[in-house]
């Protein structure tokens, strides 16, 4: 039973981590998820600290909160002149020291520590369950990610339209009187919910992983955004199922395993993938040279 | 009474305290194609966006057709700089144009078969019929351009904002694009195009503005395309090569000004 509980878990990280990634990557801020992951950090404790408890829905909207306010600074920094890249650097780092010194004084009267904030452990999952009136509904993790995957299935799919001008046109956008910020922070804040739902329990690596790589890989092997975000959820479900299974084979980290697979995914997309492979461009190109010598 | 599609009175926009416009005031005639022509930097574009919205003014009042931008933006087709989107973007040229209904379509709704059957009425106006299905990175820039054109279109507006639509296109599609203009005009739509050839000026527009941060003239191109307003707009930075003719500094208009720069007098 436990196997069934970690895969379904890193299944659906996957899938709430990609499909958010996907409008990540093309609108070139990647980095932004590995940015929100860290920032949050100060927002969790805060949240800790008020609410006593590391299981409250508190504690995911006190993280969700400062995740937008990262996004919030990044950007009016960038306006100020500062380059894009430089204020995500400045802005993550500050907010994530800024954590590591709020742990650092209450960690010595309360439970909490870096690691299980940061660093959970996805083979622990399925001992972290949730309970109603007395009756074991499975892992906490499950609900989370499941309950921060829906709301992002739900919201992407009713303004479908709006974060597809958004991310390809934002000027057009806002001509048409599409509230181009409001979707902004709202996909930002996706992506918050998402990755503080994710890697509490099953930690960082796999969370910012799961933004980019699979949404990458599906960007070389499609040539439509819905297609784009299918694959990528599938690459995503597979590299964890995969993972999951080569990780117990070698014994070794499961979130390793199955980020190391969706990179080994990657490189086969890069390389032969139909459209934009390298291989297959290079074969293309042979072809039509030896075509033009044969004309000659 | 009638409304002018576009009038702006005092407008003022700066970015960083330098200021780009200052106290910008005309009323754009009906029925007319304008052409907007100024040196780099003398905020050409940044015109079209102030006027749309798209950047914050300092000062100024905008109406369109007599009312704010915001009640009136189903009346405005907006083309934006080629350059400005990411061509590589997972999508094919009907989806792009079917980008124009958007926002007709409101909050909720999804664009369906009426769209679509718009959208590829407009691609068939710009000669893109056979290119529906095909993804954006794999076509020219001219091709790009038309479907730009052709989402602009599709918006169905009666006042077209263009921004440099004739940048890194060729000699057909240029074509293409002023035929489509006029037959705009004749249906007596209204259009504003940022242009940066002088030398086509007098061939395509009926008015013309001269912009440099100020607006040096604004009329109806042959009162208003003259050799010495040209100069005031450029700041004598224009080679004459005979002061007599202005068809002499067209012609040197047009090779120094394909590379973004002016040759220094």
């Amino acid at each position: 039973m436990s196997t069934f509980w970690i895969v379904l878990t890193g299944a659906l990280v996957a899938s709430a981590c990609s499909i958010v990634g996907c409008f990540l990557v093309l609108r070139k801020m990647a980095m932004i998820g590995d940015a929100i992951s860290h920032a949050v950090l100060p927002g969790i404790v805060i949240a800790f600290l008020i609410g006593g408890s590391r299981d409250s829905l508190l504690m995911l909207l006190g993280a969700a909160a400062i995740g937008l306010l990262a996004v919030f600074l990044i950007q009016w920094f960038h306006q100020s002149g500062v380059p894009s890249d430089a204020s995500i650097g400045v802005v993550f780092t500050a907010l994530f020291a800024a954590g590591v010194v709020l742990v650092s004084m209450y960690t010595r009267d309360i439970d909490l520590d870096l690691d299980c904030v940061l660093y959970g452990e996805i083979a622990y999952v399925p001992w972290n369950t949730l309970q109603i009136a007395g009756v074991d509904i499975g892992p906490k993790a499950v609900w989370g990610v499941g309950l921060a995957l829906l709301l992002s299935v739900v919201l992407i799919a009713a303004f479908y339209k709006q974060f597809k001008i958004c991310s390809f046109d934002p000027a057009m956008a806002a001509a048409v009187g599409i509230p181009v910020a409001l979707f902004h922070y709202l996909l930002m804040g996706l992506v918050s919910v998402s990755t503080v739902a994710s890697f509490e329990s099953v930690g960082a690596i796999l969370v910012v992983g799961m933004l980019v790589v699979p949404p990458a890989t599906a960007y070389l092997l499609t040539e439509k955004l819905g297609r784009m975000i299918v694959y990528s959820v599938l690459i995503g479900c597979a590299s964890s199922v995969i993972g999951y299974f080569a990780a117990s084979m070698l014994d070794a980290s499961i979130a390793g395993s199955m980020i190391s697979i969706a990179g080994g995914i990657f490189l086969i997309a890069l390389l032969f993938s139909p459209s934009h492979g390298v291989v297959l461009r290079k074969i293309k190109q042979k072809q039509m040279v030896r075509q033009a010598s044969i004309a000659e | 009474m009638h409304k002018s599609p576009l009038s702006i009175h005092g407008l003022s926009v700066a970015y960083q305290k330098k200021p780009v416009l200052r106290d910008i005031t005309f009323e754009v005639p009906e029925g007319n194609l304008i052409g907007i022509v100024g040196p780099n930097g003398a905020g050409k574009s940044t015109l079209i966006k102030a006027a749309l919205g798209l950047i914050p003014r300092l000062h100024g009042e905008v109406t369109i057709y007599g009312k704010p931008y915001a009640k009136q933006r189903k009346l405005v087709g907006y083309v934006p700089q080629r350059e400005s989107v990411d061509w590589d973007f997972p999508t094919n040229a009907l989806d792009v144009v079917m980008m124009g209904r958007y926002g007709h379509l409101g909050w909720i709704k999804r664009p369906g078969s009426a769209e679509k059957k718009l959208a590829l009425e407009c691609l068939a106006k710009v000669g893109m019929a056979d290119y529906a299905g095909r993804q954006i990175s794999q076509l020219s820039g001219g091709q790009q351009q038309r479907i730009f054109l052709a989402r602009a279109l599709a918006q169905d507006a009666t006042l077209y904002v263009m921004d440099e639509p004739f940048v890194g296109v060729d000699a057909a599609t240029e074509k293409a694009i002023i035929t489509l203009l006029n037959e705009l005009k004749t249906q007596g739509k209204t259009v504003l195009v940022v242009h940066h050839d002088l030398a086509t000026v007098k061939e395509y527009f009926d008015w013309v503005m001269l912009l440099n941060v100020r607006l040096v003239a604004f009329g109806p191109t042959e009162p208003t395309f003259t050799a010495q307003k040209l100069q005031e707009t450029y700041g004598g930075r224009l080679t004459m090569l005979d002061r007599e003719s202005p068809s002499a500094l067209i012609v040197n208009g047009r090779s120094s000004d394909v590379d973004g720069s002016i040759h220094l007098a």
